[in-house]
C-alpha cells in the first residue's frame, strides 16, 4: 500500500517542530537567517531545507486568518523528476515515497543536469550550487523510517495532529469525511487529482490559491495528468519515426539517385587560399 | 604561421583577439570544475537552466539545423547545385554540436557521471532521447566529415570502408537530428502550466524541429556570405536564393501552423493581452516570421545579395529569439526570482562561440570546405540558376 499524509491547515500553529526533527533526523546543515518581516523561515525549499512552514495572512472582510502550511516534496503518484531523469536517478518506491538514489540508495548516477528541476510542478528539488560534486535534495519521506515502520520525522513530532501518516487511499477517505462533516473546509482535497494525484494530501478552511497552491496557471485549472503520461504521449512515437522517417528518407535517395548524375565531389571543393 | 607540414593558419589582430577570449574562457572553466556552479554562474534553484543550456545548447543545436536540412537536400533528393554549400554546411553544424557538448559538460554539476546515461537507461525521459541522438549524431558527422580528411590524408583501407558506410551515415544523420531537434522541444512539455501557453503545446516538438530544419538555408546563407566577405570571394547568391523557396514553404506551413494550434487551444487571445509574453510573442511571430516571409517572396530582394541575407539573419536571430523565449521570457512568471548570466558566464560563451571562428577558419583554410573559385561564378556544369552573381 502506499502510504501518504493528510495536512490538515487547520490545526496547524506554525511551530516549526517539523522543521526542526526533519534537520535532525536528516542531519541537514542549519544556516544563520536573515531578519526578515515575515515569519517564514527560511522561506523556501531547498538542498538543506527539505521542509519549510510558510506563513499567510488572508484578510476575509474585517476578519484576519492566519494560516501556516507545511511544504515538502509532495512525493507525485507519477513524479516529473522520476521521469525526467535519464539516469532514473529519482524512483517512486512501492511504499510511496520519491527517494533520489545517489544518497538514498547508494547509487551515484545522478549526471547533475537539473531537468528534474525544471520537471517538478512543485519546484521542490534544491541543488547543492556551492559544492563542487552537487547533489539534487529534497525530502524522501523519511524513506529509512518508513521502511521500519515508524511514521517520517515530521509527522512525529506535531504537537497539533496536523499531520496524519497512513494509507494514502484512507487518508483520501478521511480527508472527505472531515470535509463533508465541517462546513468550514473547503470542498477540495489538494493533490487528489493535481498533476495525477501526490502522496501528501491538503484540506484547509481557505481557498488553496491563498496558500501558495497552484489551483490554475494562466486562467486554466492546472492539470490533473501526470507529467510522464504527457511526456509518454510524445516520446513513444520515437522508434516509429526513427524506422519510418529512415525508410522514407533511404527510398527518396534511391529514387533521385538514378536520375541525379554522380559526382566525384573531390573535385568540387579545394581549401581556402589565405595567404 | 605555418603548423607542422600540412597546415597553416594565419595570424591576424582579430584571431588573436580570438585566442584571448578562448584562454579567459578555459581559465573560467577550470575555476568551475573546482569550485562548483554557484562560485561562477547566477543560477539558483529557481533558475537552474540559463545561458549555457539556453542559447549554448538549444540555440547552438539549432544553428547546426544546417547540417540536416542541406544534407536531405543534397544527398538524399540530389539536388545538385546545392552542392558548393554542402560541405560548409556539414562543417558548421559539427562545431555547432561540439559547442553544445562543451556547454552541456561545462554546465552539468556531477560531470564525470556524464557516461551513465549511456548504461542506466532513463528511457522514459525526453533528455535521454536527446542524449544518445546528439551523441550518435556528433558520431556520424565526425565520421562523415572523415570523408574529407582522407582527401587531404589519402588512407585508402579506411577510405574504403567509410566509403561503404556513407550511405548509411547520411540517413543516419537526417534521421537522428530530426528526432533530437524535436526532442528539445518535447524537453518543455513538462513545463506545463509553467510555460506560457503562447510557447508550450503538446506541438512544441514539431515547432522545434521545424524551425531548425527551415533555420538551416537561412543559416547557410549567413555564413556562406560571412565567410565570403572575410576571404574577398563571391558568395554564391544564385544558390542562395534558390535556398529560399525551401525556407519561404516552411515559414509559411510554420506560421498557419502555430495560428491553428493556438486557435484550437484557446489561447490566440493571449497574443493581444498586452503582456510582456505577448508583445515577446508578437515580435516573434512578426518580425521574424512573417517579414522573412514577405521578403522571400519578393523577387527583387531574395535575389539580391544584401537582401537574401538580410531576410536570412531575421530567420536565424528569429530562431534564437524563439528559444530563448521558450527557456526564458516564457518561465520568467511561473519560475519567480530573477536571473541575469555572470560575467563568468558570459565569459564561457564568448569563449566558445571564439573558438567556433577559429576552428572553422582553420579547417577551410586547410581542408577541401568550400567550394572552387571558378565554381562559384557559375560556369562550371553543377552551379548556377541562369544567371551571374
Amino acid at each position: 500500500m502506499s502510504k501518504g499524509v493528510l495536512v490538515d491547515v487547520t490545526r496547524c500553529i506554525g511551530c516549526r517542530s517539523c522543521q526542526v526533527s526533519c534537520k535532525s533526523w536528516n542531519d541537514l546543515p542549519a544556516k544563520l537567517g536573515e531578519f526578515s518581516n515575515n515569519w517564514d523561515s527560511p522561506g523556501k525549499l531547498s538542498a538543506d531545507t527539505w521542509t519549510n512552514v510558510n506563513y499567510y495572512i488572508i484578510e476575509e472582510g474585517d476578519q484576519l486568518k492566519w494560516r501556516f502550511v507545511k511544504k515538502q516534496c509532495m512525493h507525485c503518484n507519477e513524479p516529473a523528476c522520476e521521469s525526467a531523469c535519464f539516469t532514473h536517478s529519482f524512483v517512486k518506491t512501492k511504499e510511496g515515497a520519491v527517494i533520489y538514489k545517489p544518497t538514498d540508495a547508494n547509487k551515484d548516477y545522478c549526471v547533475g543536469c537539473r531537468y528534474c528541476m525544471i520537471a517538478c510542478p512543485f519546484g521542490v528539488p534544491g541543488f547543492q550550487w556551492d559544492k563542487a560534486f552537487p547533489y539534487v535534495l529534497k525530502c524522501r519521506f523519511c524513506y529509512d523510517r518508513m521502511q521500519e515502520g515508524i511514521e517520517p520525522a515530521c509527522v512525529t513530532s506535531c504537537p497539533t495532529q496536523t499531520l496524519t501518516y497512513g494509507d494514502r487511499e484512507e487518508l483520501l477517505a478521511l480527508a472527505w469525511s472531515m470535509i463533508n462533516n465541517d462546513p468550514r473546509y473547503v470542498k477540495h482535497v489538494y493533490g487528489e487529482k493535481e498533476y495525477g494525484g501526490t502522496s501528501w494530501l491538503y484540506i484547509s478552511d481557505v481557498p488553496f490559491d491563498k496558500l501558495g497552491f497552484r489551483t490554475e496557471a494562466y486562467g486554466q485549472p492546472v492539470t490533473q495528468r501526470s507529467i510522464p503520461s504527457l511526456t509518454w504521449d510524445v516520446l513513444k512515437w520515437t522508434p516509429y519515426i526513427f524506422f519510418g522517417w529512415g525508410a522514407v528518407l533511404t527510398i527518396m535517395r534511391a529514387y533521385t539517385k538514378r536520375r541525379a548524375e554522380v559526382h566525384d565531389e573531390s573535385e568540387l571543393y579545394e581549401p581556402v587560399d589565405n595567404k | 604561421m605555418q603548423l607542422g607540414r600540412h597546415f597553416t593558419f594565419r595570424m591576424t589582430g582579430f584571431r588573436k583577439l580570438l585566442i584571448l577570449f578562448v584562454l579567459i574562457a578555459v581559465a573560467a572553466g577550470l575555476y568551475r570544475f573546482v569550485f562548483g556552479l554557484g562560485a561562477v554562474t547566477n543560477l539558483s534553484d529557481e533558475w537552474p537552466w540559463g545561458l549555457w543550456i539556453g542559447f549554448d545548447l538549444l540555440c547552438g543545436i539549432a544553428l547546426a539545423g544546417g547540417g540536416f536540412s542541406t544534407a536531405l537536400i543534397v544527398h538524399v533528393l540530389h539536388k545538385d547545385k546545392y552542392l558548393p554549400i554542402a560541405r560548409a554546411a556539414l562543417l558548421t553544424s559539427l562545431l555547432g554540436y561540439i559547442i553544445s557538448m562543451v556547454s552541456l559538460f561545462l554546465d552539468i554539476g556531477r560531470w564525470f557521471n556524464f557516461w551513465r546515461p549511456f548504461f542506466y537507461w532513463g528511457f522514459h525521459s525526453v533528455l535521454f532521447e536527446v542524449f544518445w541522438c546528439i551523441s550518435l549524431y556528433t558520431t556520424v558527422q565526425v565520421l562523415e566529415f572523415g570523408e574529407i580528411f582522407f582527401e587531404k590524408f589519402r588512407v585508402p583501407f579506411l577510405q574504403k570502408i567509410l566509403h561503404k558506410a556513407l550511405p548509411f551515415l547520411l540517413i543516419l544523420g537526417i534521421v537522428l537530428p530530426s528526432l533530437h531537434q524535436s526532442s528539445l522541444g518535447s524537453l518543455y512539455i513538462v513545463a506545463i502550466d509553467r510555460l506560457y501557453p503562447l510557447w508550450w503545446s503538446m506541438l512544441i516538438p514539431f515547432f522545434f524541429v521545424w524551425s531548425a530544419f527551415f533555420l538551416g538555408p537561412a543559416m547557410v546563407t549567413v555564413e556562406g556570405t560571412l565567410a565570403a566577405r572575410a576571404y574577398g570571394r563571391e558568395p554564391e547568391t544564385p544558390v542562395f536564393s534558390s535556398l529560399t523557396k525551401v525556407t519561404l514553404v516552411m515559414l509559411i506551413i510554420y506560421l498557419i501552423v502555430k495560428i491553428v494550434d493556438l486557435v484550437y487551444r484557446g489561447v490566440l487571445g493571449m497574443a493581444f493581452n498586452g503582456s510582456f509574453e505577448s508583445n515577446m510573442f508578437l515580435i516573434e511571430m512578426s518580425l521574424f516570421i512573417i517579414l522573412p516571409i514577405i521578403m522571400y517572396a519578393t523577387p527583387s530582394i531574395r535575389n539580391r545579395q544584401n537582401g537574401v541575407l538580410i531576410a536570412s539573419i531575421l530567420v536565424v536571430v528569429g530562431v534564437i529569439f524563439n528559444r530563448m523565449n521558450v527557456v526564458f521570457t516564457g518561465m520568467a512568471k511561473a519560475m519567480g526570482g530573477s536571473y541575469f548570466p555572470s560575467i563568468w558566464e558570459w565569459a564561457l560563451t564568448i569563449g566558445m562561440w571564439s573558438g567556433l571562428i577559429l576552428v572553422y577558419c582553420f579547417i577551410v583554410e586547410n581542408f577541401p570546405i568550400l567550394a572552387k573559385e571558378e565554381h562559384a561564378h557559375g560556369s562550371s556544369h553543377s552551379v548556377g540558376t541562369g544567371f551571374n552573381a
